[in-house]
This record gives structure tokens, C-alpha cells and sequence, in this order.
């Protein structure tokens, strides 16, 4: 009876917060998961443990190309209701054709993002956040930068529940999105020779450099002055955004197609990770299109998706991105999983 | 770090999590008169089943005609043998289009809502 009676007083506590009730990714009746190359806007109890990708990397003029293994982790943690704070990592595994295998960690990174509006009714919601990639935390060997970047952007998710009759069946759509701009601390480096130097711009050169820097800032487009080695690190415009197609939506509010079990609870998605150079001798966009499958449980999501170069700057083969990821608020409810200020 | 060493931390935090008893928020798994149905006559009560267990003190279904007027017998309840499924009584309806609105609290107190139309054929 105890028990019982303290059960029916945290449940009042929490109604007693509306938007405690929410919890992860939700906007209204809408669900957004978490995706991989773009930032959700929800700030959230979460944990990604792993996140995995393969890609091949062409080599450059007489540079050897490179087999690539990254495994990062991320965990995030609400402070209050609408702000976050996140950290995370990145083990690099870089194979080069001829040559030795090359390991280590990339930069600690760290954001913090805050969400200052939410409109249940029209599944919508918007966030501000920033990022630091805390450079001299990894391993040069593995491409980690010296210096840090610090990417302040705008995040964004959108349902289209609010669509009319007529067209119900686009309803389970959603957008996902950021747009930022990375600021390095510094203009510019001075490289030095040798087999570790080799390694490194052979990272830099990769498709999937290039998308983990889109979500977290970086130098995708660093451009190496010929006369004095010295690196140049442009500013850059990271975007990025995802498309969704809801499947658990379409059965709970649209119509009942009947689905079963796992593809009830699947979410086709697209992700579209950019980043665009501004200025200091560097130009043009890179980045990857990433058609994949979410597929959210109760309290894990398990995602793959297909990592597709745009162009030959950005790579020339295709990767895989893979994902565990924990809702700790669902997990955790009444400890690791709820915000430290209610 | 050797990589098969961490796919073991990897594996381990992942069964850690998964293993620890946990409840989640409440999607709506199948109702009754389906989503999105169209039905010959009109129902007698409307379901709605749940992922998980509801708490029934703060869980609410509603069922409303085209002009948005309440046509339920105002007994929406959590079923007592099965707490996943949440009841309300309708009177005989006329032919036309019915929204359900739903709200409900999971045992570990997240809240989720969300509403669907059905149809009585003519």
C-alpha cells in the first residue's frame, strides 16, 4: 500500500511538470528518433554505445587509400528540462593500403543545447546549442585536430501530423535538422613530415571525417598552402538534415496498414550531412547522403544506414553507420534518466 | 585500446542497460475500432492497446463526433484485468466519423497522447 501510494505521488510530481512528461524526442503525439548524422534537436537522457563506421578511403596522387574504423560513444544528460549537456568520443582504427595500421582516439567533443521552443500541436520544436571539439585531447596520429572548434547552430524537427484529410498518408513525415558554423581557434597550422603526417591527411581526406565533423564542427576543408606547409583551417557552414518516414505513426494515428513486429516500429530515414568552406582559400561542399533504417524499441534504437559520398572531394566509396542508442529516461526513469534540476 | 576489447565494454554496457527492469513510454500498439477503419456498425466500446502498463488514475480516452462534441459514455477506464488496455463505452452511433483522443501515463510516469478517426459506413 506504501508502495502504491508513493508510486501515485511521483506520478503526481511529474504531471505536475507537463513537460517533464515528455521525455526523449517527443513533439505532441509525434516521436522523433535520434539520428545519426544529424543532430536531433531534443535535448534528452541518452546514450549511444556504439556508433560505428566502415568506410574505404580512397588514396590521393601516390598516397596509399585506407580501410576506416570508428566507434564513437556519446552520452548526453538533461540539467533542466530544456537544457543538455553531452560528451563524447571517437576510436579511430585507420588501415592504409601499404603501411602501418594506425589507432587512437580522436578529440574529447562537449555540447551544450538548450530548447526554447515547442509546439505540441504542430509536432514542432527548435533548439540553439554549441559545440567544442577540444583540440590536443587525441591522437595526432588519427587526425585529431590540435586545436579546438567551436560550432554554435540552430536545430530544428517538424512533423506533418498537421496535415489535412486529403493527403493523411504523408502525415507520418517528419524534418530534421542544424544549421551551424565552425569557428577553429586557430587560422591556420604548420604540419610537419613523415609517416604520421601521411596518415592524418589521409583521414582528413574521408567521406566519414567529413560527416562526423558536419555534426560536431571540424576542418573537412583544410587547404595546404605548397610554399610554407602551413594548413589552412576555413570557416565552415555545417548542415545538415533528415527525412522520416514514421511507420509507428502511420499505425497509432493514420491507419492501421496492419503492420507487425519489428516493421511496426520502423522509421525509413535520409540524412543529408553538408558542410560548406567559407573563406581562407578553402571552397566548395562536401558531404554524404545517408538513406538507412531506425528501428526504435521501448528503450533502445537500433539504426544502419548506407554512408553515400556526394561527390569525389567527399569520397568515392560507399560506408556503413551504425548504431545502438539507450533512452536512459526510459531506462531510469526516477534516477540516471531524469534532468539534475526539476 | 584492441578493438575486440571494446566491443566487449560495448557489449557488456549494452547488456548492463538492457537487462535492468524498466517500464517506457506507452505507444498505442493496436486499437479497436482500428486506426483509420471504416466499420459497418457501430461499436459497442472502443479499446485502445497499449506497450506497456497504464496508470489508471491519470489515463483519459474521449470519443468525439465530426463537430468535435463528446459521444462517450464517460467511463473511460484502464481495463482492470490488463492494465495495458484502456476502455470507453459508446451509445449507438449514427453513421459519420468518430476521432478517439487519448492520454495516458505509464507506470514510470511518462505521459503520451495522440488521437485517430474511425468511420461508420452508411
Amino acid at each position: 500500500m506504501q508502495s502504491r501510494c508513493i508510486q501515485c505521488a511521483l506520478v503526481a510530481l511529474s504531471l505536475a511538470v507537463p513537460a517533464a512528461a515528455s521525455g526523449h524526442g517527443f513533439a505532441g503525439k509525434r516521436f522523433f528518433p535520434a539520428t545519426l548524422a544529424t543532430e536531433d534537436p531534443f535535448v534528452a537522457d541518452e546514450l549511444s554505445l556504439p556508433t560505428i563506421l566502415w568506410q574505404k578511403v580512397p588514396g590521393e596522387g601516390d598516397g596509399p587509400g585506407t580501410r576506416e574504423t570508428h566507434v564513437s560513444a556519446e552520452f548526453a544528460k538533461r540539467i533542466t528540462e530544456n537544457l543538455g549537456v553531452g560528451i563524447g568520443t571517437t576510436y579511430k582504427i585507420v588501415r592504409p593500403d601499404a603501411g602501418e595500421t594506425q589507432r587512437g582516439f580522436d578529440n574529447l567533443e562537449v555540447h551544450f543545447k538548450y530548447a526554447f521552443y515547442r509546439n505540441d500541436a504542430h509536432e514542432a520544436i527548435v533548439s540553439a546549442g554549441v559545440d567544442w571539439d577540444i583540440g590536443g585531447t587525441g591522437a595526432r596520429r588519427v587526425g585529431a585536430e590540435s586545436f579546438s572548434t567551436l560550432t554554435p547552430a540552430v536545430f530544428f524537427g517538424k512533423g506533418l501530423g498537421d496535415l489535412p484529410d486529403d493527403v493523411k498518408w504523408l502525415r507520418p513525415l517528419a524534418i530534421t535538422g542544424q544549421v551551424g558554423v565552425g569557428f577553429p581557434t586557430r587560422s591556420s597550422t604548420t604540419t610537419a613530415g613523415g609517416d604520421e603526417t601521411a596518415t592524418r591527411a589521409l583521414v582528413e581526406r574521408s567521406a566519414l571525417h567529413r560527416s562526423r565533423e558536419l555534426r560536431h564542427g571540424g576542418h573537412a576543408h583544410d587547404a595546404t598552402d605548397g610554399d610554407d606547409g602551413a594548413e589552412r583551417h576555413p570557416h565552415t557552414l555545417d548542415w545538415a538534415f533528415s527525412i522520416q518516414y514514421s511507420l509507428p505513426y502511420l499505425q497509432s494515428f493514420v491507419q492501421d496498414v496492419g503492420l507487425e513486429a519489428p516493421f511496426n516500429r520502423m522509421i525509413p530515414v535520409v540524412e543529408f550531412a553538408m558542410s560548406t568552406a567559407l573563406d581562407r582559400g578553402a571552397s566548395g561542399t562536401t558531404g554524404t547522403v545517408n538513406p538507412g533504417i531506425i528501428w526504435a524499441g521501448q528503450n533502445i534504437q537500433l539504426a544502419i544506414e548506407a554512408v553515400i559520398p556526394i561527390n569525389r572531394r567527399s569520397g568515392d566509396s560507399v560506408g556503413v553507420l551504425a548504431q545502438l542508442h539507450f533512452f536512459l529516461d526510459d531506462l531510469f526513469p526516477q534516477t540516471l534518466g531524469r534532468p539534475l534540476i526539476r | 585500446m584492441k578493438t575486440s576489447r571494446l566491443a566487449v565494454a560495448c557489449l557488456l554496457a549494452a547488456a548492463v542497460v538492457t537487462c535492468t527492469p524498466a517500464a517506457a513510454h506507452a505507444f498505442l500498439d493496436h486499437a479497436m475500432p482500428a486506426v483509420g477503419s471504416t466499420v459497418r456498425t457501430s461499436p459497442t466500446t472502443v479499446r485502445l492497446a497499449f506497450s506497456e502498463p497504464l496508470e489508471p488514475a491519470f489515463s483519459r480516452v474521449h470519443v468525439e463526433d465530426a463537430a468535435g462534441k463528446a459521444v462517450d459514455a464517460g467511463d473511460g477506464h484502464v481495463d482492470a484485468a490488463d492494465h495495458a488496455i484502456l476502455v470507453v463505452a459508446v451509445p449507438s452511433l449514427p453513421p459519420g466519423t468518430y476521432r478517439v483522443r487519448w492520454r495516458v501515463v505509464s507506470i514510470d510516469t511518462h505521459v503520451t497522447e495522440g488521437d485517430y478517426t474511425f468511420t461508420i459506413a452508411q
